[in-house]
């Protein structure tokens, strides 16, 4: 099996199909093993997603002399991927695929003993803005029908979520807490589960990333009345931002590349030549636009202190999450 | 008919020479990968997922789907030969498989598995064909309550089967649900049992995991104290002609198994949340439940066998239906595909059928290609599986010992699975010693993980009032029936000590 892959790569690296120029790699340090590329989320969410895109570009271009090596650790909200990254015998080769419970799980769980500000930045992949969505029977086409709804059902509008100290809920609870709104929240254990149960109507409305409801977005089931993102949306034009209705919040999903605490500059800096390559390819910039992911670039500084302000930011969040339930 | 030439032209689609090169290969490493303990489909397809940017995605999706195909044949083969089942989607087939081949009759039971496997994977071919929007709608009605109640008819097939020991089943049952607990509570979002503090059950504990301990190390175990080592199958022979004997006596004991497996098998795949592992036991649980000599099953009945094959193909195919409908992954495997979908530029969901309708139903036909592919190149195999089951038990234990902890390790690459794979092996050698049945633990850990939160879910949606199992119309005719079967034997044991007073 391996040689079979092998053999493909080989035939990959061959083929004029590379889509991005394949960077010459002169550097004093490069990958003596098999990379380590740990992903903070189960098989087939919008992490692994991300993941395995991201390892077929720099397989496909053959940007690395060592493979990837994707492994899912998705326990425990993150859990399990961070305590990896916290305790990796060999810093130069591990690497992870984040999202936001890279900054909500370690809040949480202190006994976790994770502190995620001594982590390597390596690339800002860019970041994912979610949207508030509807079925179309429902008849609800504005925010504000919405929340006329919401609270002639007293109680009794359920809204479906990946759980509670996930990042939907927390997008929930601001907008009840701003709004005074009372909702049933149903958790489930991923957004495609979500979706699914909002096309069957089993649930009224979800807060779920464009990509997980493109889908049914495209086919006219699902309508979306918000978005929390700071600016209206390329693929969504005529939907209004939070912003505008007069709350300053907006709340994004980071996508980004780390690497385990305690990695070596030189060993930083070789993975953020690969994946900034990776970044500003066609690849992935097609990417960022089908999926309305909005680029988020930063370098090395920038990404620490935008993490400070992100742990910040979700402490406060969650802490009122906390006190309301 | 609209639909037909749709298919005519997906068919011919998938015999150009680039597809058809694909499937063959795409088969046989599929078929390599499920008979490796450890590894199935999900890490197939994972680990060849990026090649596929060198394809077209017609091309690059018929391939995996190749390769998922093949594993659900390929699950089959360690667990008959080795007892280890291939795959988690071919733990069903361990019950009866394995004794199958103890007595000699290994060769039957994968021909058995093939022939069952082929006809599943063709009767929900033709089904997703015929009736793809009607079922992805049916799906779609599906919501909490009507998945509990699903699970609660799968336990029920269990607990009421007569035979075994009814109060070491619900035992067994209860031990199952307690380890799918452990982990994090996708309800609350908070970790539970997580024992020792060790930071590997946070995780919770793998299905796979559990499976390989329970029969790779513990029917080894078994094996060794109860033959002392020398044990003897009776020499397996493979003739042409023996082959063909196999094949008549498959087709006429393993009829029952096939039918129940490929319909039951289908449905259950379809619905998003369960998938092939489920779709495979239920499927074993209703054959022996409707079965007339259900005493066969668990010492090597071909219906066994059967029923469990056809409905891991069935229900893979069926997990398709809601991918590509809906843009929802009903197994682990298509989460993957549908991954890869995203990657070629490819929108899952309600339009895919109109915007794409040349790669959709190019993978249909690939669907029938790839069965008859797969069918031929396993019988081919065959020969070759059960000549390894000549080797010697006291060279087979300890290559089972170190295919059991090298599969554990695949699946996570963690140590901390190895050890937990050593322990199921010493727990269920001495639940097997105190006449504990262990399949029903092992059905509990699958399906623990999809019952609780639908229950949970459905107790939310409904404000903790149990009735939303008895008001909605598709949950409310399932949950009666499988109050029904687990009552059943229960009355039966009332009836019987009324007879015996009044005699």
């Amino acid at each position: 099996m391996k040689l079979t892959k092998r053999l493909f790569l080989g035939l990959a690296a061959s083929t004029a199909m590379a889509a991005l120029p394949v960077t010459a790699m002169a550097e004093d340090w490069s990958p003596k093993r098999p990379i380590d590329f740990t992903i903070m989320a189960g098989p087939g969410g919008g992490a692994d997603q991300i993941a395995r895109f991201v390892q077929s570009v720099v397989e496909a271009n053959d940007m690395t002399t060592r493979p990837l090596v994707p492994t899912n650790r998705g326990g425990g909200s993150g859990a399990e991927a961070l305590l990896h990254m916290k305790d990796a015998r060999d810093a130069d080769h591990t690497i992870m695929v984040t999202l936001n419970s890279f900054y909500t799980t370690p809040i949480r769980q202190e006994a976790l003993g994770v502190d995620i500000e001594t982590f390597t930045p390596i690339t800002m992949m860019g970041v994912d803005p979610f949207v508030l969505w509807v079925h179309k029977d429902s008849g609800i086409t504005t925010f504000e029908q919405y929340i006329e709804q919401v609270r002639a059902m007293d109680g009794e509008f359920v809204m479906g979520g990946t759980g509670s100290g996930q990042e939907d809920s927390i997008v929930i609870a601001f907008m009840s807490g701003a709004y005074g709104l009372d909702i049933k929240y149903i958790p489930y254990d991923g957004g495609g589960a979500v979706a699914k149960d909002l096309a069957g109507k089993q649930i009224m409305a979800t807060v779920n990333n464009p990509a997980e409801a493109k889908g049914f977005y495209e086919a006219g089931e699902f309508v979306p009345l918000l978005a929390f993102s700071d600016e209206r949306m390329p693929a969504y034009p005529d939907v209004p931002t939070m912003k505008e209705k007069g709350h300053d919040f907006s709340y994004y999903n980071q996508r980004a590349i780390v690497g385990a605490p305690g990695m070596s500059d030189e060993a930083a800096d070789y993975y953020r030549q690969v994946f900034n390559a990776v970044y500003e390819g066609d690849a992935w910039q097609g990417y960022l636009t089908s999926e309305s992911l909005s680029p988020l670039p930063m370098n090395e500084a920038e990404t620490r202190a935008y993490w400070t302000t992100q742990v910040e930011n979700h402490r406060e969040l969650l802490s009122a999450l906390g006190g309301e339930s | 008919m609209e639909v037909l030439s749709f298919l005519a032209d997906g068919v011919l689609l998938a015999l150009e020479p680039i597809n058809i090169m694909l499937i063959l290969i795409g088969v046989t490493v599929g078929l390599f990968i499920g008979a490796m303990p450890g590894l199935g489909s999900v890490n197939g397809v994972a680990i060849l997922l990026p090649i596929t940017f060198l394809v077209p995605p017609g091309s690059a999706i018929i391939f995996l789907a190749a390769i998922y195909y093949g594993a659900m044949y390929g699950g089959a083969i360690s667990s008959v030969t080795l007892g280890i089942p291939g795959a988690s989607t071919a733990v069903a087939t361990t019950f009866d498989g394995r004794p199958l081949a103890l007595q000699g009759r290994a060769s039957l039971a994968l021909v058995t598995a093939a022939i069952a496997s082929f006809v599943g994977g063709t009767v929900a071919t033709v089904f997703f064909t015929l009736f793809a929007p009607l079922l992805a709608n049916l799906a779609l009605s599906f919501g909490p309550p009507e998945i509990f109640a699903l699970m609660l008819l799968a336990f029920a097939t269990f607990v009421g089967l007569g035979g075994d020991d009814i109060p070491k089943t619900i035992f067994s049952i209860c031990f199952g649900l307690v380890l799918a607990t452990v982990g994090f509570d996708t309800i609350s979002g908070e970790p539970r049992l997580v024992l020792f503090e060790i930071d590997g059950f946070l995780r919770g504990i793998g299905f796979i995991v559990l499976a390989i301990g329970v029969y790779g190390i513990g029917e080894m175990l078994w094996t060794i104290v109860e033959t002392r080592g020398e044990i003897t199958t009776t020499n397996p022979k493979m003739t042409a002609k023996g082959l063909a004997a196999d094949t008549k006596e498959a087709v006429k004991r393993g009829w029952k198994g096939t039918t129940i497996g490929s319909f039951l098998g289908f449905f259950v795949g379809v619905l998003p949340a369960a998938g092939a592992t489920p779709g495979s036991l239920m499927s074993y649980g209703v054959a022996k439940m409707i079965s007339k000599r259900p005493e066969e099953y668990g010492s090597g009945s071909p219906d066994g066998v059967a029923a469990p094959e056809a409905a891991n193909n069935s229900a893979s195919t069926g997990a398709m239906l809601p991918m590509l409908t809906l843009g929802i992954p009903g197994s682990p495997t298509t989460a993957i595909l549908l991954g890869g979908m995203v990657i070629w530029g490819l929108t899952p969901g309600p339009r895919l059928f109109v915007d794409e309708s040349e790669f959709v139903w190019g993978l249909i036909g690939s669907f029938y290609i790839s069965n008859v592919a797969s069918l031929l190149i396993n019988l081919a195999f065959i020969p070759l599986f059960v000549w390894m089951l000549r080797m010697p038990f006291t060279i087979l234990a300890p290559l089972i010992f170190v295919l059991s902890i090298i599969g554990g390790f695949a699946a996570a690459r963690s140590m901390h699975d190895i050890w937990l794979i050593v322990i199921f092996g010493l727990g269920a050698f001495f639940m097997r010693k105190f006449d504990y049945p262990l399949a029903p633990a092992v059905l509990a850990i699958v399906l623990g993980p999809i019952a609780e939160p639908t229950l949970r879910q459905s107790l939310l949606l409904s404000s903790g009032d149990p009735s939303i199992f008895f008001t909605r119309p598709i949950a409310a005719p399932i949950t009666i029936i499988a109050i029904i079967l687990i009552l059943l034997p229960a009355f039966k044991l009332l009836r019987r000590k009324r007879e015996l007073v009044e005699g």
